[in-house]
């Protein structure tokens, strides 16, 4: 669904991202993890039109997305859940949920229906500015916001940053549900255990380059993905 | 009573000054820019106004300087500000000084520096009787006009969609790019409303005076200014509470006698300088903590 071809992403002289390659099939989970500054948010901002790559391709459901327009990519059914959740801390929680909708002129009512079923915190603040919320709760309402816009594809950036473990398997519970409607998984995580455990396929990122890639259940039992990563 | 003139006046040219602070405050609530170039916009649009009422009727010219005016704020927004959108806040800031010098010496090359007689507006200009102080009919429509335009703008920031986007817009760029926002295209209707209300607040404004110079648009712009960051700049209700409080004060020191009408323009900078002292954030202004 999605294929990154050797793509480049410099930040001035800087190499963030220096050729990497990969494929995230339809309807799948799909983690890419990674130490801190290997590059991972780079290319999540380079598919979503944020940062314009150096060189290289991406392609999506076999069309040439290559350093379009944000507003394109995001018409094409790709969505970003950003790192730092990035809820808009003076609009409603509503109207965080509709912006998600900006592109759509639709009707919003069963999405709608459907977050504040996946995620009822947010029904009962749905009136409460974004910033008034807790750190679990924004990181909701920056999932609910991402859904809004009907994804084909959802990518996210660390959702469990910083959150407790009981919120971390609770978030990672609705992305298994999320991705039983329909919706591909393209998932950055720290958290590289609980990852795996989820992903069907993964790579691992390492200075700007994939440097490993299996089934999740494989790269769980790999003795170097586990000294890096796992911390045992 | 002996101040109510005065007081008329103020509540007046308080109103203008609400129309050209919404767009200072509009425009740094979004780009974090100080338009130095908006009170001169506002001069421009009171000179668009003489050179049409010439061959024009008053009724056509009057629409015609709004949309003129629009336009005007609309390309210096495209040409002299969307290009530094990623450069340093400084380059941005000094674009805008160029701009300002720039409009204030087309004007005086179009206008030869001569002053030129603004028109006046029939009904607008008419001298009337207020509870007893004589004032032209413009002093009343002035804080109506005001009113109705800021309530239909803040319907439009609160309830619309656009609204929610500019909203969404003056926080963060990046992620209201992920909702799928042109953020540019969001940048220009700010320059358009604010350019719009400036227009209305020059036809306003310049019917209380006789001429209009290059310069003109500076001491109602630097005044606009000083109330947008009384009021905290950024916010929308802020600037308007600070040009009226700096629009009726200034009048009322008039009131004092001739002595006291010099002081009068030194009044608005002392509160600048006492503000900026005492409460740098303005009455609402924003906390610095909020920006990503
Ligand atoms: N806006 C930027 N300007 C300059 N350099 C940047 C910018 N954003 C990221 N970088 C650099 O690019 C490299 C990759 O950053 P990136 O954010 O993609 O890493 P990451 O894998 O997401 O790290 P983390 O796990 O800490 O989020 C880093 O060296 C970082 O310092
Ligand atoms: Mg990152």
């Amino acid at each position: 669904m999605l294929k990154i071809r050797d793509l480049k992403v410099n930040y001035g002289a800087i190499e963030a991202v220096k050729g990497i390659s990969f494929d995230v099939p339809e309807g799948k989970i799909v983690t890419l993890i990674g130490a801190n500054g290997a590059g991972k948010s780079t290319v999540l901002k380079a598919v979503s039109g944020l940062v314009k790559p150096k060189s290289g391709s991406v392609s999506f459901m076999d069309e040439d997305i290559t350093s379009k327009d944000a507003a394109l990519i995001v018409g094409r059914g790709i969505t970003l859940v950003p790192e730092g959740r990035r809820i808009f801390s003076d609009l409603t929680v509503l109207e965080n949920l509709k912006i998600g909708a900006f592109l759509r002129r639709d009707s919003l009512t069963e999405d709608l229906n459907w977050v504040f079923q996946l995620f009822p915190r947010l029904k009962e603040r749905s009136w409460q500015h974004g910033g008034t919320l807790s750190g679990g709760e924004q990181q909701m309402l920056a999932v609910a916001r991402a859904l809004m816009s009907r994804p084909r594809l959802m990518m996210m950036d660390e959702p469990s940053l910083g959150l407790a473990p009981l919120i971390v398997r609770d978030i990672f519970d609705i992305i298994r549900e999320i991705n039983q409607r329909g919706v591909t998984i393209l998932l950055i995580e720290q958290n590289a255990n609980m990852a795996l455990g989820a992903a069907d396929l993964a790579y691992v990122m390492e200075t700007g380059r994939i440097t490993k890639s299996g089934p999740g259940s494989e790269l769980l039992r790999d003795p170097a993905v586990k000294a890096a990563y796992l911390g045992s | 009573m002996r101040y109510l003139p005065y007081i008329l006046a103020g509540i007046s040219v308080g109103g203008q000054y609400a129309l050209i602070a919404i767009g200072y405050t509009m425009v740094y609530g979004i780009l974090r820019l100080i338009n130095f170039a908006h009170g001169d916009i506002f001069m421009a649009a009171g000179l668009i106004m003489i050179y049409l009422s010439g061959p024009l009727t008053l009724w056509l010219s009057l629409p015609l300087v709004l949309v003129l005016t629009v336009l005007l704020g609309f390309v210096v927004e495209r040409v002299a500000y969307k290009p530094l959108r990623d450069a340093p806040r400084m380059s941005v800031m000094i674009s805008a000084i160029g701009v300002s010098y720039l409009v204030q010496n087309v004007a005086l090359y179009i206008t030869g520096g001569l002053a030129k007689t603004y028109p006046t507006i029939p009904w607008v200009s008419d001298t009337i009787n207020l509870f007893g102080a004589i004032t032209k009919r413009v002093t009343v429509i002035t804080p109506i006009l005001t009113a109705v335009l800021i309530a239909g703008l803040v319907l439009l920031i609160k309830k619309t969609k656009i609204g929610m986007a500019m909203r969404a817009v003056s926080r963060d760029f990046e992620t209201s790019r992920l909702m799928g926002i042109k953020i540019n295209a969001v940048i220009s209707v700010t320059f358009v409303i604010g350019s719009f209300l400036a227009a209305v607040g020059s036809a306003l404004y310049f019917a209380n005076y006789t001429a209009i110079v290059p310069t003109s648009g500076a001491m109602p712009g630097l005044k606009a200014f000083v109330a947008a960051v009384f009021g905290g700049i950024g916010s929308i209700p802020g600037a308007v509470i600070g040009a009226f409080l700096i629009g009726i004060s200034e009048n009322v020191i008039k009131s004092g006698g001739s002595g006291w009408t010099t002081f009068s323009d030194a009044f608005t900078f002392v509160l600048l300088i006492i503000i900026l002292v005492v409460r740098p954030t303005g009455l609402f202004g924003e906390k610095q903590t909020d920006k990503v």
